[in-house]
C-alpha cells in the first residue's frame, strides 16, 4: 500500500500556500484575526458559523477548506475519512480568552461560547461538521511539529482499515502566530479524484512533512 | 420600547458574533431560533449571560427561556419589566 500526501495546504506568517502554490500573502497584517478573517472573506466561503469559531478552529476550518477546493472526498463513505491533528500549545490561545472571562470575581460572567472551545479537539468537530467526516479522530499535543508522530497513526489507520482517506497535520494558534499545516492522506489504489494538475502527490513520510513546513 | 429593541439588536450581534447580519436585518418580531436568526443551544447562553452582563436580570428559572428570548421585542418587554 503507498500513502500519498494528495493535497495540502499551510498557513503561516500572513501566507496560504496550497499545493505547492501562493494563494494570500497579505505583508501589512498585523493580527491574526486580521489574517484570518481576510483568507475566509479572500475565499468567498459562506459558513456564518466560522465567526463564532475560536482562532484555532477558524484555523483548522480554513486550512481544510483550502485543501479541500483542490481536490474531494466525496467519493469516499463518511466513516472512512479520519482527521488526524496536533499542535504544541493545545487550546491554550483560548484558554487565555476564556480566563479573562472569570478572572475578576467583580465581573464574572464566563462566555458560554468561548468556553466550548477549551479543548483543542473541536476544531475537529468543526471540520467533520462542514465536511460530514465520521471516521477515526485524534489530537497529539507534542512541543514541536513531530511528523513521525503523524506519519506512524494515520499509517497504522490505513493498514487497519479504519480510513480510506485521512486529513492530518498541524494547528498551532497563540496570540498572533500561527503555524497550520493540513495534508489529504490518501491511499494510492483508492484514490478516487486526482488534484489539480500541476501539484504532484508525494509519499506520505515524515520527511516530505517536514520538508513542506520548512519550505512554504 | 424602540430604542431599547435597537440596542438589542446590536448587542445580540455583538455577543454572538453575528458579523454578516446588521440590525436592519433583523426584524423585532420574528423567531431568534429556529428558522429566524438560526441561533443555536449555546447562542442561548450567551443570550442569558447578555442580559445578567448589560442589564443585572437573573433568569431564576431555565423554562422561562423560551419566551423570553423568542424574539427581541420579547426579550425588550422581559426587559422592561424585570431592569433593577
Amino acid at each position: 500500500m503507498e500513502l500519498l500526501i494528495t493535497s495540502y495546504s499551510h498557513l503561516h506568517d500572513n501566507k496560504v500556500v496550497v499545493n505547492d502554490r501562493l494563494v494570500f500573502y497579505q505583508e501589512n497584517i498585523l493580527k491574526f484575526a486580521d489574517f484570518i478573517k481576510s483568507v475566509y472573506k479572500q475565499e468567498q466561503i459562506t459558513y456564518p458559523k466560522f465567526y463564532k469559531m475560536d482562532f484555532m478552529s477558524k484555523t483548522g476550518f480554513l486550512a481544510a477548506e483550502l485543501l479541500l477546493k483542490e481536490t474531494t472526498v466525496a467519493g469516499y463513505c463518511p466513516e472512512s475519512v479520519g482527521v488526524i491533528l496536533s499542535n504544541s500549545s493545545s487550546s491554550l490561545d483560548t484558554d487565555i480568552a476564556h480566563n479573562e472571562t472569570i478572572k475578576n470575581r467583580s465581573g464574572y460572567f464566563p462566555s458560554p461560547s468561548v468556553f466550548v472551545y477549551t479543548l483543542p479537539n473541536i476544531v475537529i468537530g468543526e471540520i467533520c461538521i462542514r465536511n460530514n467526516f465520521k471516521g477515526e479522530n485524534a489530537f497529539f499535543i507534542s512541543e514541536t511539529f513531530n511528523g513521525k508522530l503523524l506519519v506512524d497513526y494515520v499509517e497504522e489507520l490505513f493498514i487497519n482499515k479504519r480510513v480510506e482517506a485521512c486529513l492530518c497535520g498541524w494547528i498551532e494558534v497563540l496570540g498572533n502566530n500561527c503555524n497550520a499545516l493540513m495534508a489529504l492522506v490518501e491511499n494510492s489504489e483508492l484514490r478516487q479524484q486526482q488534484a489539480d494538475g500541476n501539484y504532484k502527490p508525494i509519499p506520505f513520510n515524515a520527511e516530505n512533512l517536514n520538508l513542506i513546513m520548512s519550505r512554504n | 420600547m424602540d430604542e431599547l429593541i435597537n440596542k438589542l439588536k446590536k448587542e445580540v450581534i455583538e455577543q454572538l458574533n453575528l458579523e454578516e447580519i446588521s440590525p436592519d436585518d433583523i426584524d423585532p418580531d420574528s423567531s431568534l431560533f429556529g428558522e429566524g436568526l438560526g441561533l443555536d443551544s449555546i447562542d442561548a447562553l450567551e443570550l442569558i449571560v447578555l442580559l445578567e452582563k448589560n442589564y443585572g436580570i437573573k433568569i431564576e428559572d431555565p423554562k422561562d427561556g423560551k419566551k423570553i428570548f423568542h424574539s427581541i421585542r420579547t426579550m425588550a418587554e422581559y426587559i422592561t419589566e424585570h431592569k433593577k
